[in-house]
């Protein structure tokens, strides 16, 4: 059973703030779930699915569900495989829909992380003790942004990889997120700026970093003869695709990513190839990130991602791959420090037609959405949707 | 000592929570060695070491003393208050663990590069395997 064209994506909504000082997590998750009902026009008495992760307070869905008055529900999904649970999320609501678990499933983030102050990338944290990794990597100053820099090490290491290659990654969203009214960094910037930049975790600057940012975002998945009678462009669900990858026993490789895993089970799924796609979200914490998801994802060779990204060849309009047209996480927004849900939000506006004109991609009928989750460093989970416009 | 220019503040490294199950790993460490699992079947070592073999169904695990010898799989030099080094070093038997490079110049620092093992006390007086360039 496969879970092509089982479901679309009829509403998606990113919230506007990037700071929300005066806002409780609870009411963001409420305002964006709001927003995508909205934006799919649609209530929340349609509701009978929910999803959320490890974002949403409370345990699991519960406190959320009350929150938010859902009381309809019949299904409930709470899985967490960190920033990519977003696009399990939609995998998982599309596979529930197509078994007559529900015909709406609502799918929130929120967090405000840039409120609450959180040195996210740079702070060592110790975690729960119970965790069985705590206790061999806290003593040793393991950070978010440390982790991904060994990764690019060993890619530099491994395949000659350059700073300037990874800089043009920044270098691309930033072209982007000039045209974003709601992205936090709309400068465009050069790729001596980013190298100029100041070293957070070598090789990796400041500029290689995605930003900090409160917010949220929410999807609405439903039935296909739901998303057919609403009177808006329909994007289908055509494949996904999951995976783990983790330090296996001290077997390590950072070489690669779990979209190694997670990005041919979605292209077999779809019945695509990465040549089809128009347009792509991809996940960027960092911008080695980046690069390491594009080159396991089959869009070039691996190894070869650093001469792929360079030139402008991600910016829309001049090069072969436009993406994360929102600015992505490097530019526009990050919240809850979980960059999955953005991605999906701006594949579906793009297969609308409705991303900026100055990014649209022309006649964008086929996107790849993916996001990572947790650490390239140590454990990860990665999420792949191949999403179409019918 | 003079090398040491971009590490002359040594970081304290938070000290570990051991559990019933890594107490012995921890208290090795107290003696100078750096336990690693080892199946009683096929040979296969891991790491972290843990009671259930990650690899095999078979055999049991037992913990074994790590030579000690290794090389730089990657590092990233964190730009804290206080930098350090942190790396995945490659040991001879096979596992790549994380762990600090110490006592060592920053930027001479290079993957492949050969490193011995040493313990550093931790804030609670707990000694942490963390590696340093070998001869």
């Amino acid at each position: 059973m496969s879970i092509r064209g089982k479901a679309c994506i009829a509403g998606a909504y990113e919230h506007p703030t990037r700071k929300a000082g005066d806002k409780s997590t609870a009411q963001l998750h409420a305002e964006v779930a709001l927003g995508a009902l909205r934006d799919a026009g649609l209530t929340r008495a349609d509701v009978d699915g929910y999803f959320c992760a490890g974002d949403a307070p409370g345990m699991g869905p519960l406190s959320m569900a009350d929150y938010l008055g859902l009381d309809r529900l019949r299904h409930v999904d709470s899985t967490d495989i960190g920033g990519s649970s977003y696009l399990a999320h939609v995998a998982h609501a599309a596979g529930a829909i197509a078994l007559g678990r529900c015909d709406v499933a609502l799918i929130t983030l929120a967090g405000r992380p840039r409120s609450e102050g959180q040195a996210t990338g740079t702070a060592p944290r110790a975690g729960n003790p119970a965790q069985p990794d705590v206790q061999f990597e806290y003593p040793y100053g393991a950070a978010i942004a440390n982790m991904y820099a060994m990764c690019a090490r060993r890619h530099m290491h491994e395949y000659g990889t350059t700073s300037e290659q990874l800089a043009w990654i920044k270098v691309a969203a930033s072209h982007h997120a000039q045209h974003n009214e709601h992205a936090m960094l709309r400068n465009v910037v050069t790729v001596e700026e980013v190298l100029a930049s100041p070293l957070v975790a070598d090789p990796l600057h400041r500029l290689d970093c995605c930003v900090i940012s409160d917010g949220g975002g929410a999807l609405v998945v439903v039935r296909p003869e739901i998303a057919r009678s609403l009177g808006r462009p329909v994007v289908s669900v055509r494949g996904a695709g999951e995976a783990v990858k983790h330090q296996m026993g001290g077997r390590l490789d950072l070489t690669y990513t779990g979209a190694r895993s997670s990005g041919p089970r979605a292209f077999e799924e779809a019945g695509v190839t990465p040549a089809d796609i128009k347009y792509a979200s991809i996940y960027d914490s960092f911008t080695i990130t980046m690069l390491m998801q594009l080159e396991d994802l089959g869009f070039c060779e691996k190894g070869r991602g650093g001469a792929f990204v360079a030139d402008g060849n991600l910016i829309s309009g001049i090069g072969r791959l436009p993406f994360n047209t929102d600015g992505g996480g490097l530019c526009n927004n990050h919240p809850a420090n979980r960059g999955g849900i953005t991605k999906v939000i701006e594949a579906v506006r793009q297969l609308r037609g409705e991303a900026h004109p100055a990014v649209q991609v022309p006649n964008c009928d086929l996107a790849l959405a993916h996001g990572t989750g947790g650490s390239l460093g140590t454990r990860h989970g990665s999420a792949t949707l191949v999403l179409e416009r019918e | 000592m003079t090398a040491m220019s971009d590490s002359i503040a040594q970081r304290v490294p938070p000290s570990p929570t051991p559990d019933p199950s890594t107490r012995p790993f921890w208290e090795a460490a107290k003696q100078g060695r750096l336990l690693i699992g080892r199946n009683t079947a096929t040979g296969a070592f891991h790491y972290p070491p843990r009671p259930v073999d990650p690899f095999d169904d078979e055999g049991e695990v037992e913990l074994v003393p790590a030579s000690g010898r290794g090389t730089i799989y990657t590092f990233s030099i964190m730009r804290a208050k206080t930098p350090y080094a942190i790396a995945y070093v490659e040991l001879e038997e096979g596992p790549r663990i994380m762990t600090n490079i110490v006592d060592c110049d920053f930027a001479t620092l290079k993957v492949g590069q050969p490193v011995r093992l040493v313990f550093v006390k931790s804030e609670d007086g707990q000694p942490i395997p963390m590696f340093t360039p070998a001869g």
